[in-house]
């Protein structure tokens, strides 16, 4: 008995090391999902009809790198929602982990912010390993056929957006409307670790 | 018995000695000019890249990051434990500017920490992740263990001294 609990414990080990090592690069077709929304109904890709493409974005209330960059997401989904790229932001922490991150507490930030865009809760943490997310902020942008074509940062500079000079999610938006491959296609930047029990 | 003997030039430079911090008996006072700021990754890189015989220890962290906090305690164990060895423990602050003084030095003050402590203040992530590790995916905290040209990359939590150790003692036996 103990073996055979070893052999599954070794075994589950085993595919959450290669879930953590998978997850989407670029030319992939990124999943679909269905997950609740703040404003309680349930939302996938699949509902936004005219979309060109999608910015799928990673990211919590509690994270400072993320709150960083709300209203730089507010701007962008003012920008880019009528260009047919609408902002899906995702929270993929677990609130046992971070009570901050729950999802009455995503209802009281989006509140708070006025967020314009979608902001799901990825209950039971089943669709960011699929994606690969490692941290909040973590961008995926995907064209209409859901293939992804960028990922990483929105933009180089978290600190000061006073002090930007390259606007990557951006960038790789226009390249997309101009039928061309973002470059740079894969951008890193500092964030906070996805909160996991 | 200890000879407490000493001339009177002696004691005087004893007492300028321990007034000015150079031997701390009590622990450091943390204080933010004390603490080197490096304002581009290009500044900070040459203090934690030293190709010595020195085993360096350097941790990714902001006082803002729960998983960094938590397992900060291992790192300053493992830095008392190694104190008499050639082995340096630099602990990379990732704070913002603007709460160096309000979080950073009141957290060093509260956890009486030991270790080295420096900032980097370089927002520009996406040119110097790369240059820490091409594999590091620029979540907090990250550990890097080196020693002369050895290195080796962790992107993980420790979650107790033993485990944290494991990984520099390789380095501490060359």
């Amino acid at each position: 008995m103990t073996k055979l609990l070893n052999l599954i414990a070794i075994l589950l080990l085993t595919l959450s090391c290669a879930a953590q090592n998978s997850g989407l690069g670029i030319g992939d077709v990124a999943p679909d999902f269905k997950l609740k929304n703040i404003d309680d109904t349930k939302v996938s890709l699949a509902d936004y009809k005219d979309a060109n493409g999608y910015i799928v974005v990673f990211t919590c209330n509690h994270c400072p790198y993320a709150v960083m960059y709300e209203d730089r997401l507010i701007e962008l989904q003012k920008k880019y929602a009528s260009q047919g790229y609408p902002i899906v932001a995702i929270n993929p922490n677990d609130p046992v982990v971070k009570p901050g991150d729950s999802f009455s507490n995503m209802k009281v930030r989006a509140r708070e912010k006025g967020f314009n865009f979608a902001y799901l809760f990825d209950e039971g943490q089943k669709v960011y390993p699929q994606y690969g997310a490692t941290k909040t902020p973590h961008v995926y942008l995907l064209d209409a056929d859901r293939k992804v074509q960028y990922i990483g940062a929105i933009d180089d500079d978290a600190r000061d957006e006073s002090a930007v000079s390259v606007r990557f999610l951006e960038d790789a938006i226009a390249a997309l409307q101009k039928g061309d491959k973002p470059d740079p296609a894969i951008t890193k930047a500092i964030g906070c670790s996805i909160k996991t029990q | 018995m200890i000879n407490l003997n000493m001339s009177p030039k002696g004691f005087i430079l004893l007492v300028i000695l321990l007034s000015s911090g150079v031997f701390n008996l009590t622990g450091q006072e943390w204080q933010l000019d004390h603490i080197p700021q490096y304002e581009t990754f290009e500044e900070l890189y040459p203090q934690i890249n030293m190709d010595n015989d020195t085993t360096y220890v350097v941790n990714f962290w902001a006082t803002w990051c729960g998983p960094c906090v938590k397992e900060l305690p291992y790192f300053e164990e493992l830095n008392t434990d190694y104190k008499d060895q050639a082995f340096k423990m630099i602990l990379v602050s990732l704070d913002m500017e603007k709460q160096l003084e309000s979080k950073l030095v009141p957290f060093l003050n509260d956890n009486k920490i030991q270790s080295s402590v420096v900032v980097l203040l370089d927002g520009k992530a996406n040119r110097w992740i790369d240059k820490v590790d091409p594999s590091w995916t620029g979540a907090i905290p990250i550990t890097i263990v080196h020693h002369g040209k050895q290195k080796k990359f962790h992107e993980e939590v420790f979650h107790s001294k033993e485990e944290l150790e494991a990984i520099v003692l390789p380095f501490l036996n060359n």
